[in-house]
């Protein structure tokens, strides 16, 4: 296992936002955690990356005990996470951008602006090196983030969302990035809405609901799962959704019993 | 290896000025733009460079001041020894505030309350103190000699402080093409950013506090050096710190050559008003006020900035002519968008679930 949270909870006041909360993120594998807004998906990532400290549980990162770890030391160790609300150094160049992650393992200057580069190519920014970041537009913008993880040679790379707020063809064009990302080696685990993409790249699926797990597992039996459709639909319209299914299921049947 | 080129030229132009011109009024002046500029210089490796904005630089002037006089007077050490023990107080001055300040986190206004109470409390404690003089001051002995750091002529003072200009010069350039420079700005920029990118924010913002205020003891000691004189209105006191300051911002945040212009510019600004208006005590303070608003609204970029925007505009413009008939150039930032203000970022939070 790369990471493992145990028992992990945290509370912001009366609020709980994660309670008991264990999973396990499998090596060389790209997997994802959804859930309604507000489950508490973002506090996961950031209790897993050292941004919280966790009140209760522990955070374990190739073995070993990182709870409390700072952000910065978590980067090290080989844990980057991406924001969903992107944060770029906004006065500073594509390139700076990325060569900030680059330092992590480069000590000289030249060393990290050519091998933000090479990160710039991997993710489709290598015609913008030289653009403020501020003026980049949001598909870009969203690259950055990603190609600014990708700079400090992360093992796993926690992806905040990087496809909200894309138009379909920007996440199309997303999609054999992130898959290019996992054929190098580099583990993933992204929050994000869009199903559509959650059910192409995902291998495992956790849901978040509330604070607490409702869900672990393949993502092809996602959509079979009950509480996963209450969650999402609420309990009149998981009635409702199950309605539907009987009834094609019936269909179907009848079709095969004609036939 | 373009910064380091254009450092020699400073250095050689400047440093032939004593050479070939012994005019006391342009010497005198351009002794005091010089040390202007080494506290800019001192204040942008921290404000410019690292987000940081201090309005309490005096802290480390006025300490790096009197440790120079308190070594030469008690200990009886030799001033260029002494000057060691000023920088390295000023910059252990440095690290303790800058240790306490981030420590707990603060930034933005509340750490430039923070500085200016440690000046104002320095400034309070330098008064009531025994050992500092008191409100008396101390007084320097006037010898004139080389070991004695005393020059009889305007021109030994010139190039003393143009070494200390030089080097800030080197620093920054140093944090323009190195792995810390990159990690102060990206802290200045966005410091989750940077934390997320296995950036230490605490400890880069320590070290840029040190440099700052070391460089601000040099300042301070090169003072005393001058005038044989401190008291502790004189080196504690707001002026300082707001000369600091407003040469940096006035010429260009967080840019190599910005201190140097703004703090020059300032210091012939400040000749002209004195020969305008006399000795109308306060004057120039007014016109820094007011200069500084007027900098904050139409140039956040600072005087350097101007250039900058020249350039692009030049480029775009090239540019717009040769894509002229493919796409409209919509990517010029216009005048307003190109703020170089660092703190105005958006700070998302990341823990919104």
């Amino acid at each position: 296992m790369l990471l493992e949270l145990r028992a992990v909870s945290r509370s912001f006041g009366g609020l709980k936002a994660v309670q008991g909360l264990s999973l396990a993120v499998p090596k060389n594998t790209l997997s994802a955690l959804i859930g309604p807004n507000g489950a508490g998906k973002t506090t996961v990532f950031s209790l897993m990356s050292g941004f919280l400290k966790p009140d209760q549980g522990q955070v374990l990162f190739k073995g070993r005990d990182i709870t409390g770890l700072p952000a910065h030391e978590c980067a090290k160790l080989g844990l980057t996470r991406t924001f969903q609300i992107v944060q770029p150094f906004a006065n500073q160049t594509v390139r700076e951008n990325i060569a900030v992650g680059a330092h992590l393992h480069l000590n000289s200057r030249s060393d990290a602006l050519a091998y933000a580069s090479d990160v710039a190519a991997q993710v489709g920014l290598a015609s913008l090196l030289d653009q403020p970041a501020r003026e980049l537009t949001v598909a870009a913008r969203k690259r950055l983030e990603l190609a600014r993880g990708l700079s400090t040679r992360p093992s796993l790379l926690l992806l905040d969302e990087v496809l909200a707020g894309l138009n379909p063809q920007e996440i199309a064009e997303m999609l054999p990035v992130i898959r290019g990302i996992v054929a190098t080696g580099v583990s993933v685990l992204m929050i994000e809405h869009v199903m559509q993409a959650v059910m192409n790249l995902a291998q495992h699926v956790w849901v978040l609901s509330q604070g607490e797990l409702i869900f672990a597992g393949p993502t092809q039996l996602l959509s079979l799962d009950a509480g996963v459709i209450e969650a999402y639909f609420g309990v009149a319209g998981a009635a409702k959704l199950r309605k539907v299914q009987d009834q094609q299921l019936q269909q179907q049947q009848d079709k095969e019993v004609s036939a | 290896m373009k910064d380091l080129r254009s450092i020699l030229l400073f250095a050689v132009l400047v440093g032939l000025v004593p050479v070939f011109s012994h005019s006391g009024v342009l010497l005198n002046w351009l002794m005091m733009a010089l040390f202007a500029t080494l506290l800019s210089q001192a204040w942008n490796v921290l404000g410019g460079f690292g987000g940081q904005f201090s309005f309490g630089h005096a802290v480390f002037f006025g300490t790096g001041a009197y440790v120079q006089a308190l070594l030469q007077l008690n200990a009886g050490l030799n001033p260029w020894v002494a000057l060691g023990g000023a920088v390295l107080l000023s910059a252990l001055l440095g690290a303790g505030l800058a240790g306490v300040s981030f420590r707990y986190g603060l930034k933005g206004s509340y750490f430039a309350l923070v500085t200016l109470a440690f000046a104002e409390v320095f400034r309070i404690l330098a008064l009531s103190a025994s050992f500092t003089g008191g409100g008396v001051g101390l007084m320097l002995p006037l010898s004139e000699s080389f070991t004695n750091m005393q020059f009889s002529s305007r021109a030994g003072y010139v190039l003393l402080v143009l070494s200390w200009v030089v080097l800030a010069l080197l620093i920054t350039a140093y944090l323009r093409h190195s792995r810390f420079g990159a990690y102060l700005q990206a802290v200045r920029d966005n410091e989750d950013a940077a934390r997320a990118l296995g950036v230490n924010p605490f400890a880069v913002k320590c070290w840029a506090t040190v440099l700052s205020a070391a460089l601000m003891g040099a300042g301070g000691a090169f003072y005393l050096q001058v005038f044989q004189y401190i008291d502790p209105n004189l080196v504690y006191g707001s002026h300082t710190s707001i000369a600091a300051l407003v040469g940096a911002i006035v010429g260009g945040m967080g840019t190599l050559w910005g201190p140097v212009v703004g703090a020059m510019a300032l210091e012939l600004l400040a000749e002209l008003t004195r020969n305008l208006f006399g000795e109308l005590p306060g004057i120039n303070l007014v016109i820094y006020g007011t200069l500084l608003i007027l900098i904050m609204v139409f140039l956040p970029r600072g005087l350097v900035g101007i250039i900058d925007r020249w350039k692009a505009k030049s480029k775009t413009a090239r540019s717009s002519l040769s894509a002229a008939k493919t796409t409209n150039p919509a990517t010029d930032p216009g005048e307003w968008s190109t703020s170089g203000e660092p703190t105005t970022q958006p700070r998302g939070d990341g823990d919104a679930a």
